[in-house]
């Protein structure tokens, strides 16, 4: 499929399958500007999305029909949701509704027409929280089954314009990666370079979701949260793992002001393949002999356990009061801060 | 007589399915499916308790703190615990963030849309419904997504982001909130208000919450050219209170509980009202892809199954049909109004039963009477007292956590055994609303709100199916999970 004319909109078409719909509910929490004037200034022409559309029945069925023929151009395939390919590989446990024909086979023919195609969410990229436990519908992602690569679409596939597919990993997606990925597309400034070795977009998997954490005095010191509501740092009790979890969700942040971390609960890596099993409860820190088994990425083990020790040796007691409390219990010091008095 | 297969059905949250026989130019009778299993309820199994919290908020995007809510509320029961008064109220704000949200999401970029197509060109509305509420490029859509994304910053304020939370404990909540916390909230609201009394009312939110009569409306409504006053415009020309009636019993499980028991007390109606007994509940498989019980019976979802069939004869959708008493209900903002005794709508559904307007006009309704008491909630918090207690979990033991979602009641019922999650069984809103035949052949409610919908001509996706298939603000994800 040829790129479209500088000045043409590009047709996105966006499918929803094993998944919740949260990646899409959560695109219409952009602003500045709201969703529809982001992708209009982009470029952007939505041919259709399932929760904003007019078009229903019939007409969405000629609309796809036309794109498998390639008599609409489709620039943009973006799906959310896993790929469900149970029960026994028939891809009944979704048949897209009005045709009688499993998601999965009208994925495979329209991410052949594509030029590119998006894997919005953990679902789509991954397999995602519809993997979990025996994962009873045989999800899946398009290009990869949990960390293996691989999964509906094959490790060979590539779009027409040459790329793997784009895994915007997260659950839900911030709407700024979804935007800032499909800006890039309109602008064809995205290359095999821009993506990282899971296909995740670098601009925002390329930071740790670590870096701005308003906890982060309380890391420096080890000032450890021992129980919900406390206002330490969640790494070392409650299985916060944003030290190892790709994402820039702390300087990129939620719903104006928040995080995960911010909303007082740890970060479950939800960007990363198989997140959704991390072989010991969400909420607590697996250790061995008193250490966290998942230190934070890059840093060497043994340097990791002495400036532990060393940090906790010399916790303020403002910090280590208010690690385990739920609010402010020691204020900062009054200080004059200036040179001269 | 002739069949029609309506989908895919777009503007509704997930997959939905609608096989229609008409005759004589209307639906005869209607089967609806739910197209996608993902097995949720398999999923929980062998897990420890507490990974619920993370888990369950995935079943749903649009609804996933009311699945939160549920989920902690269940564990919250297990051990017969209490939140404290902070956390009581950070969990009714929280709540009712979503479900006032969703409220806004389903009026404005769901339902109205649809009175923009060109089916209507004739009517007299039709200039004013296609320039403010066509979908995407609407004048409607400046106004409301901006003030939807701002009303939603109470979840960052509050619950980290919005979809997929964690804030909400069996305790109370996560996230205490500060002085700053509390003042940024308020204003917010503010922010909130000032919208919907600009653009959805063209009035004081009070005045709208104390609407009490059908007489009080139709006064109200002259002179006033809100969104709300157009849109009862057009449900007249259209009849909407005439389209789409169902049987008429309603199930709440009650909604916002802040301190003395709930703002909208739970029950239900079928006539009068009937305080609520949830042992009454059981979910029939006779039409669902879903293996049945030894007994062949329904079974009562502490002990219910879900084993999928696919291949079942006599079925026709993933979904379970949940009854009480054997009966079917109908739930959502309308059934809360009426368990709850609002005037209006009670005197709306004595004069023409349930329909399209009148799930409509709840749900606006709940808008202007729920934004004031979360104003109320705000001022009452407290930074310094407790938002979360810590009692431990019991490491076995059964219960169940039985909230109300914006599209009505939602239940999970939860059993633990050594810790570990023995067996977990949800019914979502939309489950009710929008379950298959039971083994008495009786319809579920949409199934019946369809009977004698009118099809035109050469209509493939008939345009009042649509409309009171949307009414329902269904939620397939949900509803199969």
């Amino acid at each position: 499929m040829q790129r479209a004319a500088a000045d043409t909109p590009l047709n996105l078409l966006w499918l929803q399958s094993g998944g919740c719909g949260g990646c899409t509910l959560s695109l219409l929490n952009a602003e500045q500007p709201h969703l529809y004037a982001h992708l209009e200034q982009a470029g952007i022409r939505l041919l259709w999305h399932p929760s904003l559309s007019t078009a229903s029945g019939g007409a969405v069925r000629e609309l796809l029909k036309a794109c498998v023929e390639g008599l609409e151009r489709l620039d943009i395939l973006c799906v959310e949701g896993s790929l469900l390919t149970g029960p026994n590989g028939t891809g009944r446990f979704h048949t897209l509704s009005g045709t009688g024909r499993p998601m999965i086979e009208w994925v495979r023919q329209l991410a052949a027409r594509a030029r590119h195609v998006v894997a919005v969410g953990s679902c789509a990229a991954f397999g995602g929280i519809t993997a979990a436990g025996g994962n009873p519908s045989g999800a899946m992602g398009l290009q990869y089954d949990g960390d293996q690569v691989g999964g509906l679409l094959g490790q060979n596939f590539r779009s027409h314009a040459g790329l793997p597919v784009i895994n915007v990993a997260g659950c839900p997606t911030h709407p700024g990666w979804v935007l800032d990925t499909l800006l890039a597309l309109a602008l064809d400034r995205f290359a095999a370079a821009d993506l990282d070795p899971l296909n995740r977009p670098r601009f925002y998997a390329d930071h740790l979701v670590h870096h701005g954490c308003p906890r982060n005095e309380f890391y420096e010191f080890k000032a450890s949260a021992e129980k919900s509501s406390d206002q330490g740092c969640m790494m070392e009790h409650m299985g916060c793992k944003s030290t190892q979890a790709h994402a820039d969700c702390n300087t990129r942040l939620w719903n104006g002001a928040g995080s995960c971390l911010r909303g007082g609960y740890a970060c479950v890596s939800c960007t990363e393949p198989r997140f959704e099993e991390p072989g010991h409860p969400f909420a607590e820190t697996p250790k061995i002999a008193g250490i966290p088994i998942g230190l934070p990425s890059d840093m060497p083990k043994a340097w990791f356990v002495a400036l532990a020790a060393l940090s906790k040796s010399a916790t303020p007691k403002r910090v280590r009061e208010n690690a385990v409390a739920d609010h402010a219990v020691v204020t900062p010091a009054v200080k004059k801060t200036g040179l001269k008095s | 007589m002739s069949t029609l297969l309506v989908g895919p059905f777009n503007r509704v949250e997930g997959d939905l399915e609608i096989s229609l026989e008409i005759a004589e130019g209307c639906v005869a009778e209607a089967r609806v499916n739910s197209p996608m299993y993902r097995g949720f309820e398999q999923i929980l199994t062998g897990k420890p308790a507490a990974d619920a919290l993370v888990v369950v908020p995935r079943i749903c995007g649009i609804c996933s703190v009311s699945q939160s809510h549920a989920a902690a509320s269940a564990l919250r029961n297990l051990g017969g615990h209490e939140m404290p008064p902070n956390g009581r109220l950070a969990t009714c704000l929280i709540t009712a963030c979503e479900n006032l949200a969703d409220h806004l999401t389903h009026f404005y970029l769901f339902f109205m849309p649809d009175f923009a197509r060109p089916a209507y060109r004739q009517r007299p509305w039709f200039g004013h419904a296609e320039a403010r509420f066509r979908a995407e490029t609407g004048a409607a859509m400046n106004d409301v997504l901006p003030a939807r994304a701002e009303f939603m910053h109470l979840m960052g304020l509050m619950a980290g982001k919005w979809p997929h939370s964690l804030s909400l404990q069996p305790g109370g909540t996560a996230k205490p909130l500060a002085q700053a916390d509390v003042l940024g909230l308020i204003t917010l609201l503010r922010g909130f208000r000032r919208f919907l009394e600009r653009h959805t009312f063209g009035d004081r939110l009070e005045s709208v919450a104390g609407l009490d009569s059908l007489a009080a409306l139709r006064h109200w409504r002259q002179g006033n050219s809100s969104d709300l006053a157009f849109f009862l415009d057009l449900a007249d020309d259209l009849k909407l209170d005439r389209l789409g009636r169902a049987e008429d019993r309603f199930l709440s499980f009650g909604a916002y509980h802040s301190g003395e028991g709930h703002l909208f007390p739970g029950g239900i109606w079928d006539g009068v009202p009937h305080a609520l007994d949830s042992h009454a509940i059981s979910e029939d498989v006779s039409h669902a892809w879903m293996a049945a019980g030894l007994s062949g019976e329904p079974l009562a979802p502490a002990h219910g199954l879900t084993l999928p069939e696919p291949d079942k004869t006599g079925a026709y959708s993933w979904c379970k049909a949940p009854r009480y008493a054997g009966k079917v209900m109908e739930t959502g903002a309308l059934a809360r109004q009426m368990v709850a005794g609002h005037p209006l709508i009670r005197e709306l559904i004595a004069a023409s039963g349930g329909s399209v307007l009148a799930r409509v006009l709840a749900r606006l309704l709940e808008l202007a009477i729920v934004l004031p008491e979360m104003e109320r909630w705000a001022a009452a918090l407290k930074p310094g007292e407790t938002w979360c207690r810590q009692d431990p979990l019991p490491d076995r033991g059964s219960s169940v956590g039985l909230v109300e979602a914006a599209r009505g009641a939602l239940g999970h019922w939860l059993t633990v055994r050594h810790g570990r999650i023995e067996s977990y069984q949800i019914i979502a809103p939309t489950t009710w609303n929008f379950s298959p035949r039971d083994q008495n052949g009786i319809p579920g409610a949409l199934e019946q709100a369809l009977l004698g919908v009118e099809v035109e001509a050469g209509e493939d996706t008939p345009i009042a199916v649509q409309h009171v298939v949307r009414s329902f603000d269904p939620c397939m994800v949900c509803t199969v999970h």
